[in-house]
């Protein structure tokens, strides 16, 4: 090869004698392409960068069923109290009868202040509220607690006519716009409604779930939904998306939202959310050509089934994970739709009544570990019970009843098993992803539903005589994706989703020629005004902050690994080991050689310095230098886990957790994680931690101490 | 004679192993690259993305040069898929062989001088048009409002270019990730 100067003069020559725009020209567009093609690599590596931390972050919710099933199995309370703490953690939202609902979600009695100047409510709704609602929202107002509670139940009543897949015709009103998530962003929302119009009766509309979680307005959102659902029922539609399930918004946001947005009433608010998200339509139908719903199909999908099924009986589709024994109980939990039998009862009487078998070869700790088991499956036997008394009472059907009346006691649990495949059913439709490859296997990722290859698609299009199906659950940097041959259509409505610039928000339109025509959107004014270049450094920005939080909450793992490439212990590795030990570690499929410059600041004749290296991680992350790092890096790896057992532990949603239930939480946690957390460990972590005296613990207070609170949305 | 044969064989064995080493990981690199573009993660990447592969490994060759490289694998039809597998080694080669080497930064300064007939340190909008949608090779249309969107002065409408080649010249050291 020639050396760089020789090749300049030849250039420079060649350019000045002849003053060749043409080769000018050639130079500088290769030039630019290559710039480009840099700029596109980098906003790919950027994407992989928050999907893989999204969905890993998913990841953490099976992490977190694993920890619940092995409290199940292994954990021995030490005292009732512990039981009781345990227990609650089980004994998850419970589902009211009708009656009990209007009085314990009762608005009536709740007083509006005349200091009030929001929006006031009366029903049935008229268009003049929603542009009230549209205009207080606009200026950040904050709608009455009253006028909440009665929308809610108002809306309750309306989705309960309502079947389980509703079904919308492109003859009555031209068009039809269908939106995918919002995931509580608000501005997007708004930004819908200006370029397209306010629903009404020349504009129909179909939501396809996840209002709620991760953006900070749900609850404004939610309010308008309703709003336009009773006001035109005809023409807006609403599809229950996977977020609409008070488990995994204890995760996610929006039960935090409400409290904070609520102090005094949010609870019956979050109440009534439960039991207006079970009663929200499964799915829409098009013209009978085109099906929407949230997730997507798997190679069971039955969409006769589907209509059938007692869709309130599903309140919460997570459920623990399978155990061994006793596999199918824990899911009734989930799915009972009547109010659960106290802990304290049961906690208290359990014992006396269960025989221990002669494991005499076992020690005490042992016996009561069985014990305990025993007395979870006791209550849980309970609920078996009661199902049986379901089923018998809610099928009406002559079919049933004979089949019911001729099984023993035995095959009651078969009874269950509908119960399960009609989960299944749910489950299935609000999570499920599309993958290129052909086929159906389970979700992993998700830890819900199952992938589904266009295959089949073609074979659920075909059964059913549809066109083609139109999902959202997934981010999609263009708002909106096919696959499937064009025969799966994502919409994703929720721009600026991971960071500002990340990706555009989508709409489709549907008129009765059913061709999808698009219209994206990118709902913040510093957006457009950026570059292409400072948007996806921006963009870039975050991500890495989020991928280098995430290797410092592996730092000892990552030790290890660079350290088996290091048999001299020279402290040093090659840049090549280092890509494929962290991806060892982190297990996230990203290309890491492409990363590298943007994680590894100074190398040295191509060879890493590791140690220095991840504390000047560590330092980035510190905020509590007394702390011991192993610690911090425990909490770090564990936050949204601990985020969500604090919220489940609170139950009357104060934000408080006493200094027992503190301790609790952490003993068990080091037990199933086999972390050692030594007695001081925890006092240091108490102390950190600006206590109110009468022993509560301010668990917001914990969290921010920690910058637990995540700052954008991944 | 036998002497140097032996001296021969061993420098060439020792250049094997090294070279093994170093095409080892070059090929790791030029598989990520590849893998971020490959969409349904089976090994095959659309044929209008590998220009944007290849350039995002550090290399700068023009169009007809990628056409070339691409005629060297073997196009899947329908369709226009390239798989790793033909990919790889016509890659390997490019890199190991240093083709399309970066253009040296005055080299870029000269080409916008040429086309500044007037040696105002600017260039017109009107003029950068003409010249790159309509000689060398043509921009499309996209990728001209791109460039415009971002190199232009919008006061003046003109392109100072000095400014902007430093510009993205700064960006690009920042990012490279490949010192081959």
């Amino acid at each position: 090869m020639g050396s760089g100067s020789s090749v300049n003069v030849k250039y420079k020559y060649s350019l000045q004698k002849s003053e060749n725009a043409f080769k000018a020209a050639v130079l500088i567009q290769q030039w630019y392409r290559r710039h480009v093609a840099r700029l596109e690599m980098r906003r790919r590596c950027t994407w992989r960068i928050f999907q893989s931390i999204e969905y890993a972050c998913e990841q953490d919710q099976i992490q977190l069923h694993n920890f619940f099933s092995y409290l199940m199995d292994q954990f021995t309370p030490s005292s009732s109290k512990e039981r009781d703490f345990i227990s609650r953690m089980f004994i998850s939202g419970e589902s009211y009868k009708e009656a009990e609902l209007e009085k314990y979600c009762d608005y009536e009695s709740i007083e509006v202040p005349d200091s009030y100047t929001g929006p006031r409510l009366s029903f049935p709704l008229l268009p003049d509220h929603a542009t009230a609602l549209l205009e207080a929202f606009q200026q950040k107002q904050q709608l009455h607690a009253r006028y909440v509670l009665n929308l809610l139940h108002e809306t309750r009543k309306h989705l309960k006519q309502l079947p389980n897949i509703s079904h919308v015709s492109t003859c009555y009103s031209e068009e039809v716009t269908v939106c995918g998530d919002l995931h509580g962003q608000l501005d997007d929302l708004f930004l819908i409604f200006y370029k397209n119009g306010l629903p009404s009766p020349s504009k129909s509309y179909v939501f396809n779930g996840d209002f709620v979680d991760r953006g900070k307005q749900s609850l404004e959102i939610l309010v308008i939904l309703f709003t336009f659902l009773l006001i035109y029922p005809k023409e807006v539609h609403l599809n229950r998306g996977n977020h609409e399930d008070h488990m995994v918004n204890l995760r996610y946001g929006f039960t935090k939202e409400v409290m904070q947005k609520y102090k005094v009433h949010g609870k019956k608010i979050l109440k009534m959310f439960q039991n207006v998200f079970c009663w929200l339509p499964l799915a829409t139908l098009i013209d009978q050509k085109v099906l929407i719903i949230h997730g997507g199909v798997s190679d069971t999908t039955d969409l006769d089934m589907l209509e059938k099924i007692r869709r309130d009986k599903f309140v919460s589709v997570l459920r623990l994970k399978k155990r061994k024994e006793s596999s199918r109980k824990p899911e009734i939990q989930a799915i009972n739709g009547e109010r659960e039998s106290g802990a304290d009862a049961a906690g208290n009487e359990a014992a006396p009544r269960l025989s221990l078998h002669p494991h005499s070869a076992q020690a005490p700790s042992t016996a009561n570990r069985l014990e305990f088991s025993r007395w979870l499956r006791q209550t849980v036997q309970e609920q078996i019970d009661t199902c049986r008394r379901l089923v018998d009472i809610s099928e009406s059907e002559p079919e049933e009843l004979t089949y019911s009346s001729m099984v023993s006691l035995k095959d009651v649990d078969e009874l269950c098993l509908t119960r399960q495949e009609e989960w299944k059913q749910i489950l299935d439709v609000l999570w499920s992803d599309p993958m290129p490859q052909e086929g159906c296997r389970e979700n992993k990722v998700r830890g819900g539903g199952c992938y589904f290859g266009p295959d089949v698609t073609e074979k659920f299009l075909e059964k059913y005589s549809l066109q083609f199906l139109i999902r959202s659950h997934e981010c999609k940097q263009e708002g909106y994706e096919f696959c499937h041959n064009r025969k799966v259509l994502t919409i994703f409505s929720a721009s600026n989703y991971y960071e500002i610039g990340s990706n555009r928000g989508a709409y489709v339109k549907l008129g009765p020629d059913l061709i999808p025509h698009f219209v994206q959107y990118q709902a913040n004014k510093t957006a457009h005004m950026l570059t292409m270049t400072q948007r996806i450094s921006r963009v870039e920005e975050s991500a890495f902050r989020a991928l280098r939080e995430k290797l410092f909450a592996h730092t000892s793992a990552l030790i290890s690994a660079f350290k088996a490439y290091d048999g001299d212990n020279t402290g040093r590795i090659t840049l090549h080991n280092w890509a494929t030990a962290v991806e060892s570690v982190l297990r996230l499929g990203l290309p890491w050689r492409m990363l590298r410059p943007q994680l590894v600041r100074s190398t040295k004749d191509g060879m890493l310095e590791y140690k220095s290296w991840l504390d000047d991680l560590a330092m980035e992350q510190r905020s509590q230098e007394h702390i011991q790092s192993s610690l911090l890096e425990v909490i770090y790896r564990n936050r949204s886990n601990l985020e969500t057992i604090f919220r489940i532990i609170d139950r009357d949603h104060s934000g408080l957790i006493s200094f027992e239930e503190f301790q609790q939480t952490w003993k068990l946690f080091s037990s199933h994680m086999n972390i050692e957390l030594t007695d001081d460990g925890i006092n240091d972590l108490v102390r950190s931690i600006d206590f109110n005296k009468d022993g509560n613990i301010d668990f917001n207070e914990f969290l921010e101490a920690f910058r637990l609170v995540k700052q954008c949305p991944v | 004679m036998a002497e140097e044969e032996e001296g021969e064989g061993i420098i060439l064995f020792l250049m094997f192993l090294f070279a093994d080493g170093l095409v080892a990981e070059i090929e790791k690199k030029i598989t990520e690259a590849f893998e971020v573009f490959d969409r349904e993660s089976n090994k095959t990447v659309d044929v209008r993305e590998i220009g944007c592969i290849v350039r995002s490994l550090g290399c700068f060759p023009n169009e007809a040069e990628v056409q070339e490289l691409i005629e060297k694998m073997e196009v899947e039809e329908p369709g226009g898929f390239v798989h790793l597998e033909n990919f790889l080694p016509v890659v390997t080669k490019v890199l190991l062989d240093r083709r399309f080497r970066p253009i040296p930064e005055d080299v870029i300064l000269h080409a916008f001088e040429a086309l500044d007939e007037n040696k105002r340190g600017y260039i017109t909008k009107e003029e950068l048009v003409k010249h790159l949608t309509e000689e060398g090779e043509p921009f499309n249309q996209e990728e001209m409002e791109d460039m415009l969107a971002v190199a232009l002065d919008p006061e003046t409408d003109t392109l100072h270019y000095r400014d902007y080649r430093k510009k993205l010249v700064v960006d690009e050291t920042k990012t490279f990730p490949f010192n081959v």
